[in-house]
């Protein structure tokens, strides 16, 4: 019976610990990453620009949230961004089309090499950047209410007898909900409509798909419309779980992109594998297993050190360790993306 | 207009554009300026060895310019005798490990054919290899750092004269480059883009987490200089008399309690130039040289080999060019002299703090001075360096005047006017990108662009 507990609270550890952080975090990622790589299969660059977009949504999502709360509208347990998230998907929306037109359509035009639009994108990154630093200011911003968690560690401890408490915050429950909804409905789009058809069909051969009548336009339309909700979304549940403040938003560029390619840049299905396997491995290397082994093992057996492989200071540089690595040993990712 | 005489306008208005903000704010300021202006091109420069030259796209200019930050530190800091004493045992040890793994790595890599057995033995000898460097490294670290952590705390450096680290943090910079060369160097562009970018994050992460060799987010202050302090300037009476001499028509009209208040006044205010002054020759010089060298080296044979490279590796491939080498080169060259700037840098701020190196500011600005200068001209990758830093650091002061300038119908305590005031200063990266974004479009090749030379 008590090797029955210590089992239990040393999966109820990992659960807490490593599973939920990492399942939430894993789908944020996966959500960015989803933006990019559509972007990079469409218009065949590498968007620096999209970490901001995410900054920039989340900070409409943000503005239309407090004026709300200011009126006293709530979705009661559920958090009132919400209810905001549609005004913040319009605007990104209209700030990317805005942004084709005026920036990336011309090279398209002059077909400019993939590095061009890049480049570009950087300076697109810049004027997004001033702009959300400009309205919101630098600073963090919490703008989470309704619900705080769906099971308290209290509550879970009382109601099992175990001595570790799981707990799921509100935030990471909707991250997971939404995420797998949005997903669902982006392949239904991408598989059955006949614009996502067109879409697939451009990314897979350009030459092909525009001699069969499919109109680029259109395309890459839709393309900015689909990153577009996927960048806001996926800020706006990033900000809800953690906080928004306009730099994190710049520094997730990194791991997104090192999921998007880790997972085979061009492959919807690989920008989402390659979020989890991102997020769950900087959450297990920084994660002390001291606690776990504590419980597993007897006691002669315990550990002395924390068991932790990499300090948390080294979040950031693990997604980039596997990155490199995913590059040097399988440059297509693990599931195969387009073009290396 | 020729290209010359483009040239000569283009840093004529930059000129014109300091001696304004002398005029306008102050002196200091504008030699303040002046200096970070010689440190950017500097940078640009070394930007533009890899991505006008040779068309490699380095997206991790942060890392090699905190490296030569880091050199400043291990040349100039004195050694901490007790922590080496602790320490040096085992931290030798972990070195050993740690190469022997990877010599062992590369052996598996190199001798053993591909398939299973490779990828199992080569997993773990890396896995045994680092778990035995991390079994004397953990010791050795927690010694270093148990000495006087609140003032050392880490090994310190080698006691030299501070600009020695302008050498050493090029060499610094260029082994690490060799190493990321080796590794990152075979990928497309956008992929050797992200690669650097995140390179560079692991760079700044390790500089903040290991303290025993930077003292991480303790920083180092206090750094030594190569120039002259502006308080024993102050009190030497060489410095005063020529103070004296250069303010004699003004203290001649005064009578005598004034002047002794003048010259003080005087005295302080032109050490701080006399100080900034030095440095800006310093720099300077090192500009200089490096401009130098670069021109030299982009019209010789080997310059044409490199843009041949650039416009058409296949073709350059197919000429008998080792197309691998001369990037891994371009790209060690670039990254050295990018750390130099680097090692100046922290020489001027006279500290080493690793969370100041943010992308923003060390990666892309870099990038839109060279896109901006003109890449591929080593003479335009100056001149971006000083414009677009003139224009970052005044495009602050002027945002605030127009924003105050522009909501001046609005009451006082108006809170929209506040906010806007407030956070003016965030226009600057706006404009960064608006510049960017107009250059590319209106004149790709930059203010300055390459030029090329036709065959007569």
């Amino acid at each position: 019976m008590e090797a029955m507990t210590d089992i239990a609270n040393a999966i109820v550890l990992l659960l807490n610990f490593i599973v939920v952080p990492g399942l939430s975090y894993g789908s944020q990622l996966a959500l960015g990453a989803l933006g990019i790589t559509l972007i990079f299969g469409i218009l065949r660059f590498a968007n620096f620009a999209h970490g901001d977009t995410m900054a920039f949504g989340t900070m409409v999502t943000i503005l239309v949230t407090w004026w709300l709360q200011s009126k006293g509208v709530s979705l009661g347990p559920l958090p009132t961004a919400l209810l905001a998230l549609p005004v913040g998907i319009v605007f990104t929306i209209a700030i990317m089309v805005a942004t084709d037109k005026l920036v990336y359509q011309h090279y398209r035009h002059h077909k400019a090499v993939p590095v061009t639009f890049m480049i570009a994108s950087m300076g697109v990154m810049f004027m997004m950047n001033g702009i959300v630093r400009f309205i919101i200011g630098p600073n963090d911003q919490r703008f989470l209410d309704g619900e705080r968690f769906i099971v308290r560690a209290r509550d879970f401890k009382a109601s099992t007898g175990l001595s570790e408490g799981l707990s799921i915050k509100v935030s990471q429950g909707l991250t997971i909900v939404i995420a797998v909804l949005l997903v669902l409905a982006l392949f239904w789009f991408l598989q059955r409509t006949r614009t996502g058809k067109a879409m697939r069909a451009y990314s897979d051969n350009e030459d092909l798909a525009l001699l069969s009548g499919v109109n680029p336009d259109r395309v890459v339309l839709v393309t900015w419309i689909l990153a577009a909700i996927l960048a806001t979304i996926a800020g706006t549940l990033y900000g809800l779980d953690k906080s928004f403040k306009p730099f994190t938003y710049l520094q997730l560029l990194l791991p997104m992109f090192a999921a998007a390619i880790v997972g085979g840049i061009g492959n919807p299905i690989g920008a989402i594998l390659g979020g989890y396997v991102i997020a769950f491995s900087e959450v297990m290397v920084t994660y002390a297993y001291k606690k776990v082994f504590v419980y597993l093992l007897p006691g002669s057996l315990e550990p002395s050190s924390l068991m932790q492989l990499l300090s948390t200071d080294y979040k950031f540089a693990v997604s980039f360790i596997i990155l490199v690595l995913v590059l040097l040993v399988k440059p297509t990712g693990i599931l195969k993306g387009k073009v290396i | 207009m020729s290209s010359e005489n483009k040239t000569k306008l283009a840093f004529a208005i930059v000129a014109g554009l300091l001696l304004i903000i002398g005029m306008a704010q102050s002196w200091s300021v504008a030699l303040g300026i002046f200096n970070l202006c010689l440190i950017s091109a500097v940078m640009a420069l070394g930007v533009n060895m890899q991505w006008g030259y040779a068309g490699l796209l380095n997206v991790g200019i942060m890392g090699f310019a905190a490296l030569g930050g880091m050199a400043a530190v291990l040349v100039s800091q004195a050694p901490v005798a007790a922590a080496w004493e602790a320490g040096w045992a085992k931290l030798l040890l972990a070195a050993i490990f740690f190469i022997a793994t990877v010599i062992g790595t590369r052996f598996c890599y190199r001798k053993m054919s591909p398939g299973r057995h490779r990828t199992i033995s080569m997993t773990a000898i890396i896995i045994i290899g680092l778990l035995l460097t991390r079994y004397w490294l953990d010791p050795a670290v927690a010694s270093i750092e148990a000495i006087e952590s609140a003032k050392t705390g880490f090994l310190g450096g080698m006691g030299l004269p501070i600009i020695f680290s302008w050498i050493f943090g090029g060499f610094v910079a260029a082994g690490i480059a060799w190493v990321i060369g080796k590794v990152a160097l075979g990928l497309r562009a956008d992929y050797l883009a992200i690669a650097t970018l995140g390179i560079s994050e692991i760079i700044i992460a390790v500089m903040k987490n290991e303290d025993w060799l930077t003292r991480g987010v303790k920083n180092v202050t206090g750094l030594s200089r190569p120039v002259p302090y502006e308080i024993d300037l102050q009190s030497s009476e060489w410095f005063i008399n020529l103070v004296s001499w250069w303010h004699s028509g003004a203290l001649s009209a005064l009578n005598e309690a004034d002047q002794a208040e003048l010259l003080k006044q005087a005295v302080i205010e032109s050490s701080s130039i006399f100080v900034k002054l030095c440095y800006s020759g310093l720099f300077a010089s090192v500009l200089v040289i490096v401009l130098l060298l670069s021109v030299k080296a982009l019209n010789s044979p080997w310059g044409r080999m490199m843009r041949a490279i650039r416009d058409n590796e296949i073709a350059a491939g197919a000429m008998g060019k080792d197309v691998t080498r001369r990037h891994l080169e371009i790209f060690v060259i670039g990254s050295a002299v990018v750390g130099v700037a680097g090692a100046m840098l922290t020489t001027l701020d006279g500290q080493f703090t690793p969370t100041s190196y943010q992308p923003l500011r060390f990666t892309f600005l870099i990038w839109v001075m060279v896109i901006v200068g003109g890449s591929g001209n080593n003479m335009g990758s100056v001149l971006g360096g000083f414009l677009i830093w003139v224009i970052w650091i005044e495009a602050e002061p002027v945002g605030v005047w127009l924003m105050q300038f522009g909501t001046s119908w609005m009451d006082e305590g108006n809170a929209v006017r506040i906010h806007l005031i407030d956070n003016a200063q965030h226009m600057r990266l706006f404009f960064m990108g608006l510049v960017l974004l107009l250059v590319l479009r209106f004149s790709p090749g930059g203010i300055l662009p390459e030029v090329v030379r036709k065959r007569s």
